[in-house]
């Protein structure tokens, strides 16, 4: 047999992988290291697909994955791309993503639980699994906890059903590493590990002007200023869930703001209906009481 | 007269073919999915046709988008029951539908030894007619060794 070549960079763009890794760039702000892994694995399934194209036996690769991170880095997002990506490679038939968690696998009492997990992964077969919470499943305090009889499940469906279904499990870095430290059957059939970086203050600020993009709003030049500083604020209180946390005040923003326009009372234009004003986010109550945080009375004095 | 050689009980879509592959099977729950129905698997190792009302394997599934995990439960129940009948059903839930849409075989046992036909005379010469299952004359479980 002759050999032939292939232009891999043509298979690239055939796939319409690029599209989605663009995608992902153009809507996911930072996360460099994780862009960087699902790059990685983009190349190594179409480099995969030529392989078996030139019979270079290969096996299915293993692409059960375990996304860590805080809450609020992106992982349920990314999930989400990396079903399209493995459809538009053809690594999963579907492409789509079922979300669980513990609640959708673990049943109440004895026998509930097999039905339970196996109706979940048959709805995800042909997609994607996507586990949130994943070391919830395992309780050690709690000897009778039904938690490991869907591991197992899990765990023999993840082995035997490779070619159907893709699990993602996804959670805190710390809880997900003593989850599978006790359960070294799952580590080991899990092959990429992508751990999710918090975000900077200032990827969350373009997180924030992104979100209100899509809601058809702005925020106004002074108004960017506070909300780092808000950020900065935010960040040392608890339950700082990064880009979630950000949804959520500007979430409450955007009542402010119309409050402050029925307020003001009578003619609006529709720059004022779009734009966040930095009063929107001062009278947060993340920033009461914290005079220094407020680069707008500053400018004032 | 032997027009079903074999005894092969013929009920449902494709029961005069051979019997399906998984793939075959899996391109017809593929079509069925795609309309939306709700794929069951049942079994019964009695096989007159007038028995309706299969045993139920498992519940229904709904909201599934591949074929692979109700053939995962085809499998199962195959291995659970080897010589019972076993089929997979559809259900339209369409409002002014609301029936079983498709409907066919999956697994049978090995030996089929078909049905008797019984005659009894009424009144005036009138013949009423009886088929009974030879397995069926066996208690339940026992029915196809």
């Amino acid at each position: 047999m002759s050999e032939s070549t292939i232009d891999l960079k043509a298979i690239w763009n055939e796939s319409g992988v690029q599209a989605v890794l663009d995608k992902l760039d153009a809507e996911l702000i930072g996360l460099a290291p994780v862009k960087k892994r699902i790059r990685e694995i983009a190349s190594l399934l179409v480099v995969d697909k030529v392989r078996r194209d030139m019979q270079l036996a290969a096996g299915a690769p293993s692409l059960h994955m375990s996304f860590t991170g805080n809450p609020g880095t992106g992982k349920t997002t990314v999930a989400l791309r990396m079903a399209d990506l493995l459809h538009k490679l053809g690594y999963s038939r579907t492409g789509h993503l079922v979300a669980v968690t513990r609640d959708d696998l673990v049943g109440q009492y004895i026998g509930h639980t097999a039905p339970k997990t196996k109706e979940v992964l048959k709805k995800a077969m042909g997609g994607v699994l996507f586990i949130d919470e994943a070391y919830y499943l395992y309780k050690p305090e709690n000897e009778r906890d039904y938690g490991q009889e869907a591991i197992e499940i899990l765990l023999q469906v993840m082995e035997n059903n490779r070619d159907d279904l893709v699990v993602i499990l996804a959670g805190y870095k710390d809880r997900m590493e003593t989850f599978f430290r006790s359960n070294p059957g799952m580590s080991s059939r899990i092959a990429h590990h992508i751990d999710f970086p918090d975000y900077e203050d200032d990827e969350l600020v373009a997180i924030g002007e992104l979100i209100l993009k899509d809601w058809n709003y702005v925020l106004a030049p002074r108004a960017k200023k506070v909300f780092l500083s808000y950020i900065e604020h935010r960040r040392t209180q608890p339950h700082f869930a990064n880009a979630r946390s950000i949804r959520n005040a500007l979430d409450r923003a955007r009542l402010r703001q119309a409050r402050r326009l029925l307020d003001e009372g009578s003619a609006v234009d529709k720059s004022a209906l779009e734009t966040i004003e930095a009063e929107d986010i001062l009278q947060s109550r993340v920033l009461a009481g914290v005079p220094a945080a407020t680069p707008l009375r500053k400018e004032r004095a | 007269m032997m027009t079903n050689t074999g005894n092969r009980i013929t009920q449902g879509q494709f029961s005069f073919l051979p019997d399906l592959t998984d793939a075959e099977i899996t391109a017809q729950i593929k079509y069925a999915l795609k309309n939306g129905w709700a794929v069951s698997v049942e079994y019964t190792d009695d096989p007159h046709p007038r028995n309706t009302y299969w045993e139920m394997y498992g519940n229904p599934m709904f909201d599934l988008k591949d074929p692979a995990g109700i053939l995962m439960e085809i499998n199962e129940c195959r291995k659970t029951f080897p010589n019972h009948y076993v089929r997979v059903m559809a259900f339209n839930s369409a409002r002014g539908i609301e029936s079983p849409a498709m409907s066919f075989l999956v697994n049978r046992p090995k030996n089929e030894p078909g049905f008797g036909l019984t005659r009894q005379e009424g009144p005036g010469r009138e013949v009423r007619y009886t088929i009974t299952s030879y397995a069926a004359q066996k208690p339940e479980g026992e029915r196809y060794g």
